[in-house]
């Protein structure tokens, strides 16, 4: 192992204090609430969503290497969400290109809603 | 329009779409997520461990329960749910320092300590602490006597850990809710000792 990792910075640093935070981004946690949710709602088994957070994480890692200049790219629930997305696809419960539709429409109201904003913002 | 939406937000979208499609197809009611979030940033939290840690400490009867079989242990105490079932309890000694990690995905004992931080989940403190604990410890602020022995316990489905760690000198006169105040998510996890009253 190499000893010069504890130098790395961001998601990959090591713990420095207490209150660190929990959640870099607010999606971070609306990602992680929906997964317990759908677990706790029997849309699957949690052993089986942990056993593809697991292969997922696994694959990351060796696709990266223990580089830790790539490391400064691991973003933890990125790979939940991920894990999310394959669980509920190989429950066949949202398919990939059902997820891509939906994407799809809430980024053109998001759009829509900027365009709206910016025009309003020009009075 | 859409590539050129900043960093983070295709994530945002994608959970927003997923949130939306098992609302509508019924599997999950509306308020489901916001009622979870909510419950784990304000109810649920590292106090819950340290309700464990004090009682444990002013109570040996509890604290015998507590290392024999944590899961009922704690229940008497109502902490119970998603991720507290097989739990076990490790007692740092003046001989003995526990550290938890999970080196595959990041098991944590949520219902006792709430979320985990983001360097628990980081590969640096997966690889490392298991390899190199007693650096990876000193880096993190706590010095250990070469005569205490580090025990590394790595989470898994089975089991999640939580440390107890030793009750700091000159604390005779606390009671368990100034004792519980000591107990930092940190010294639960094993890379800290319990604060030292002010």
């Amino acid at each position: 192992m190499r000893r010069d990792v504890a130098g790395m910075r961001g998601a990959a640093q090591l713990p420095r204090r207490n209150g660190e935070l929990v959640f870099e981004e607010p999606w971070e946690s609306r990602a992680f609430g929906l997964a317990v949710a759908a677990a706790d709602a029997d849309v699957y088994d949690w052993e089986e969503f942990r056993q593809l957070l697991i292969a997922e994480i696994g694959a990351w890692e060796s696709e990266h290497g223990h580089d830790h200049n790539e490391r400064d790219q691991w973003r933890y629930y990125a790979r939940w969400l991920q894990s999310l997305q394959d669980v509920l696809a190989k429950k066949g419960v949202v398919a990939p290109d059902e997820l891509a539709r939906r994407v799809g429409e809430l980024e053109r109201e998001d759009d829509h809603a900027h365009e709206h904003y910016d025009r309003e913002g020009a009075h | 329009m859409g590539h050129e939406h900043a960093h983070g937000s295709y994530e945002a979208l994608r959970v927003k779409a997923l949130e939306s499609l098992l609302v509508q197809k019924g599997l999950l009611a509306s308020d489901a997520v916001d009622r979870l979030v909510a419950a784990y940033e304000q109810d649920i939290g590292p106090l819950n461990g340290a309700r464990v840690v004090a009682r444990a400490w002013v109570d040996p009867t509890f604290k015998q329960q507590l290392l024999e079989d944590a899961t009922p242990a704690i229940r008497e105490l109502g902490i119970g749910g998603l991720e507290a079932d097989h739990l076990v309890a490790l007692e740092n000694t003046t001989d003995v320092h526990n550290v938890v990690v999970c080196t595959l995905c990041s098991c944590y004992p949520w219902a006792v300590l709430g979320l985990p931080p983001s360097w628990y989940k980081s590969p640096a403190y997966r690889a490392r602490i298991v390899v190199e604990p007693r650096a990876v410890l000193a880096e993190l602020g706590l010095e250990l006597e070469q005569t205490v022995e580090v025990r590394v316990w790595d989470s898994s489905a089975e089991i999640r850990y939580l440390v107890l760690p030793q009750r700091p000198e000159g604390t005779e006169d606390l009671n368990e809710d100034e004792l519980a105040g000591l107990v930092t998510r940190d010294a639960m996890i094993g890379v800290a000792k319990a604060k030292v009253p002010a």
